[in-house]
């Protein structure tokens, strides 16, 4: 028996586990474990450091810790490629924060009702914001949310290729990868760039659309930051072709640039922590998947219904929609696996949508365009710096340091001095566009912010 | 269980919320954005050109328009009819590990140095979250018995799936991954123990209990062949049983050339007890978000630790987490790497809890979360065989379960018609969350799942107990108020006709307005 109380572990008082072992007819708790086989028991206490038992201990400690990070918080950042630097409003975090939505886990209908709500009109908001039929729980992140839609597209079209931008983010390259299964998708061919604008190659998209293709991904924004202007004609030819269009978008942009649904797209994806999650170092990922109602029965993920109640008097929330897709019911024969999502974020883009309704989405959509576009002239400014996409662009664009002579490595690290997170670093996994960087722009970043930038740029590079 | 055991008058908020896209006004707002600078306004007043016409959007997005308080009291009633862990015991959730999620590991999540981190930051400006994810590496190999981890999977299946595509990496680099297609799991081992191999490719074979619970080893030997390219399975499983032949079966399975994967969902009762690696596996996985105490959040994001023994390491997805004994890296070099699951490092922010959950309990302290779960687990069942017709699943042996157990509630159901289903239903009619039945294939008839954890105090187990025996004596005295619940709860019954008609599934609004408008229509 241990010494210590610990806070987080009633039953620890002396008389209270004796009576408990007695009621069980044990002498101790060691009897419980009986049925480990002597061999397979660990003899010995884990290696471990020593506890800080003390709640005051323990929060200086990780404090102390976490204090060698220096957040975006405390400099100014133009990271973005992938993970998002937006304001995220106090409400969103004060109701995500309530301990009912916190702790709460595998519910059903009368007992977790509103939560299920939330989360159905997470659901429904952002099928309006995409303008798609269905979507469910969410996916880990747009990388998987990516992966299921190409595989839905393939189950869908019994085809097993599927054509993908040659600027596509590396690091979905790399998830596709993980996925092998030969059955599915088993082939990507990457369709070319337009080396002046960024944007697909419609000769090349042509040539590689063959009847054996189940879709072609698209990324608007592209990962190189460029509007893919020509997404209802990449969709004509793919659905030609009997292809479906899968479009991968940030829905940051949707204020002002067309919904996929608008443009014809069968399925869309992507990630929604710009809608008012944190990057918590890339845990805030919120993927999703929507889809035309049609492919409902290949959605992998659980789906929050609503349902009228039998009195007729109301409504109430399912969230076991079609199990027979589902790993919890079928098992190998699952759509994909599934698990647990990152439902409280979904709740938080469910507050945010709400703060913003349309309006806010239009507005925060033309400031950031504006204030990208205002960094982007800023920087066409200054000496050496290239610009060598030439479409017009959401909240990123490339920036070339050929000019300089200095590496984005280097000049990142003269940035980093002047207490500036540079653009990511694109040298490594597009060494055609030679050394250059990818910078986001949002409407946390002021015009003094933008300015500061630029000018540090002009120094560092001089 | 004294006489004294009181049941709560509970009854839910139940605040008939509308739905948000009802409780539109036009022109209401819920927060303004912030309007570029006079100098910005100045150079890019016209969007034209800067949206391309093609794809500009030509009506605002169909979304509601609401003002602050009305978004922020909508919201507050939802949590209010969500019955979480931080307002009830919830001793139903098996498999579910729903403890206890310490407050100050949220004050910890929720500081700037990790809400505000982006994950591209250089790495010496990201030192505190990398010796986080570092030093929580250390534990997780210590509590694994294994030799390297990756945070990266953001669940249990992402970690089986991410497990079982290093698998085919590793039969790949020996020249035998073609011959080698088929996995072999366990019914009890959780769903996603044969949906993560079978995403990538993988046959699946599962093996069934003997009579006492155990997957048969008989069987086993049976459909090992030079095809099998691993075992995924749990143990202890979901019925609560540890597996004493777990050595045997890595045994058999690595004389036939496979690699060994155990499920560690159920960590809870044997953290600090037995470790996967001493039983001989190669690669297993921890839920951080169950035995580590991270909150569930109504459904994640959660975390996985997937551990793995030397030989596999290299296979782990990118990046890996290093310390040169001076500053934290991010090692991206790693060729035979199957690539990413999840972005970036996976969820830093539940290992950051996750962190501070083992530092605030040490050894002694896991081991007393061990001690105090498997006490608590024996003395709920001493408390619930005592009800007439609850009874263990698998044999009245001494066997001891250790996190949960799998009750049968079949005696039940055949004396008065009452279903495990029901009873999980009415049992929030006490305050109480539903209990899990089973996993699907249903083993075990009527199946009834309680998992309480070492958060769990006396009064709360006897609380649980006497809720079920009020139950079944419900059951067979007053049935009709079982059939009829739950009377306390969000809501009244739902209409489930959905289920025979799956055309009325309505997941968005959108379905369900197009719905109701029609039937109104034709009626």
């Amino acid at each position: 028996m241990s010494e210590v109380v610990y806070p987080y572990i009633p039953n620890s008082a002396p008389e209270t586990r004796a009576a408990m072992l007695n009621a069980i007819g044990v002498r101790g708790v060691d009897d419980l474990f009986k049925d480990i086989p002597d061999r397979l028991l660990l003899k010995r206490p884990l290696k471990l450091p020593a506890p800080l038992l003390c709640e005051c201990d323990l929060e200086r400690h990780v404090r102390g810790i976490l204090a060698r990070n220096v957040s975006c918080d405390d400099r100014l950042s133009f990271l973005g490629a992938g993970s998002y630097q937006h304001y995220v409003p106090a409400v969103v975090d004060s109701m995500i924060a309530r301990g009912e939505f916190l702790t709460a886990y595998d519910g059903n209908a009368y007992s977790d009702g509103g939560r299920l709500q939330a989360t159905f009109e997470y659901q429904s908001l952002l099928c309006d914001l995409l303008n798609m039929d269905v979507t469910g729980f969410p996916s880990a992140c747009s990388l998987h949310a990516t992966n299921t839609a190409l595989r839905i597209a393939s189950r869908v079209t019994g085809r097993h290729e599927v054509l993908v931008p040659a600027t596509m983010n590396p690091r979905r390259a790399q998830h596709l990868h993980a996925y092998r299964r030969a059955e599915e998708v088993a082939t990507f061919t990457s369709v070319d760039a337009d080396s002046e604008t960024g944007l697909m190659d419609m000769e090349d998209l042509r040539r590689k659309l063959t009847p054996e293709v189940a879709g072609v991904l698209v990324e608007n924004p592209t990962y190189l930051g460029v509007i893919e202007s020509q997404v209802r004609e990449i969709g004509e030819a793919a659905h030609a072709m009997g292809a479906l269009l899968i479009a991968c978008v940030n829905p940051m942009s949707l204020g002002v640039l067309a919904s996929p649904g608008d443009y014809g797209a069968d399925i869309a994806c992507g990630d929604a922590q710009p809608l008012g999650v944190h990057m918590n170092y890339g845990g805030g990922a919120l993927g999703f998947v929507a889809i035309r109602a049609e492919y409902v029965m290949e959605f992998p993920n659980l789906m929050v219904n609503i349902a009228p109640t039998l009195d007729g008097e109301g409504f109430g929330f399912d969230f076991f929609a079609l199990p027979e897709r589902l790993t919890y019911i079928a098992r190998e024969n699952a759509k994909e696996y599934t698990g647990t999502m990152a439902c409280l974020w979904a709740i938080a883009a469910a507050v945010y949508l709400s703060l913003m309704g349309p309006q806010g989405m239009r507005d925060i959509g033309e400031t950031i365009i504006r204030k990208s576009h205002y960094a982007k002239s800023l920087l066409a400014d200054t000496p050496g710096l290239g610009l060598p996409l030439a479409a017009p662009h959401f909240n990123e664009f490339v920036v070339n340091f050929d000019g300089t002579g200095r590496t984005v490595a280097e000049v990142n690290a003269s940035l980093l001095e002047k207490g500036i997170y540079g653009g990511a670093d694109l040298s490594a996994d597009f060494p055609g566009l030679g050394q250059s960087a990818l910078y986001c722009v949002s409407e946390v970043h002021s015009a003094d912010d933008l300015r500061l930038l630029a000018n540090a740029l002009r120094d560092v590079t001089r | 269980m004294t006489d004294q055991t009181r049941l709560r008058r509970f009854h839910s908020a139940c605040w008939d919320e509308q739905l948000l896209t009802d409780m539109s006004v036009d022109g209401e707002r819920g927060i303004l954005v912030p309007t570029p600078e006079r100098e910005i306004m100045d150079a890019f007043h016209s969007l034209d050109g800067l949206v391309p016409a093609s794809v500009a959007r030509d009506r605002p997005p169909n979304l509601p328009e609401l003002a602050q308080p009305q978004v922020v009291r909508h919201f507050s009633r939802l949590s209010q009819m969500t019955m979480g862990g931080d307002v009830q015991s919830d001793i139903g959730q098996g498999t579910c590990t729903t403890k206890y999620n310490p407050k100050v590991n949220e004050r910890l999540a929720g500081l700037p140095q990790m809400t505000e981190m982006h994950p591209l930051q250089p790495v010496e400006t990201a030192q505190g979250i990398l010796e986080i994810l570092h030093r929580a590496r250390g534990f997780m190999m210590e509590i694994a018995g294994m030799d390297e981890v990756s945070f990266q999977p953001g669940h249990g299946g992402q970690a089986v799936m991410a497990a079982a595509a290093m698998v085919k990496a590793y039969h790949e680099a020996r020249g035998e991954a073609h011959q080698r297609d088929q996995v072999i799991t366990t019914i009890h081992s959780h769903p996603c123990n044969p949906s993560g191999p079978a995403a990538v490719g993988y046959e699946v074979i599962t093996l069934w209990p003997d009579d006492r619970g155990y997957p048969d080893l008989a069987a086993l030997e049976a459909v090992v062949s030079d095809r099998t390219a691993a075992i995924f399975i749990t143990n202890p499983e979901d019925v609560g049983l540890y597996n004493p032949q777990i050595d045997q079966i890595v045994d058999i399975v690595h004389g036939a050339g496979g690699l060994c994967y155990t499920d560690q969902a159920n960590l809870n009762g044997v953290i600090g007890r037995a470790r996967a690696g001493d039983a001989g596996f190669d690669m297993c996985h921890f839920n951080l978000h169950k035995t580590f105490a991270t909150p569930h959040g109504s459904h994640g994001p959660g975390c996985a630790a997937l551990c793995v023994s030397d030989y596999l390491a290299r296979y782990l997805p990118l990046p890996i987490v290093t310390f040169d004994g001076h500053s934290y890296g991010l090692d991206f070099d790693r060729p035979d790497s199957i690539g990413r699951v999840k972005d970036f490092v996976g969820n830093a922010m539940v290992v950051l809890r996750a962190y501070a959950w083992v530092m605030n309990l040490g050894a002694e302290g896991l081991k007393q979360v061990a001690d105090t779960t498997v006490l608590n687990n024996n003395y709920l069942a001493e408390l619930l065989l005592g009800i007439p017709g609850v009874e263990y699943s698998y044999g009245t042996d001494d066997r001891r379960r250790l996190d949960q157990i799998r009750f049968t509630l079949e005696k039940i159901t055949r004396d008065t018609g009452i279903t495990a289903a029901d009873l999980s239903t009415r049992i929030t009619d006490f305050g109480l969350q539903k209990f899990w039945l089973s996993h699907h294939p249903v083993t075990v008839p009527e199946p009834c799942t309680p998992e309480p954890t070492e958060t769990n105090s006396l009064q709360e187990l006897e609380e649980w107990a006497a809720a079920m025996r009020q139950m079944v004596e419900e059951a067979y005295e007053t049935p009709d108020v079982i059939r009829t619940a739950p009377h306390n709860g969000v809501t009244t019954r739902l209409d489930r006709s959905y289920l025979e008609r799956p055309e009325l599934t309505y997941v968005t609004w959108r379905q369900w307005k197009h719905a109701t408008e029609k039937a109104a229509s034709v009626s």
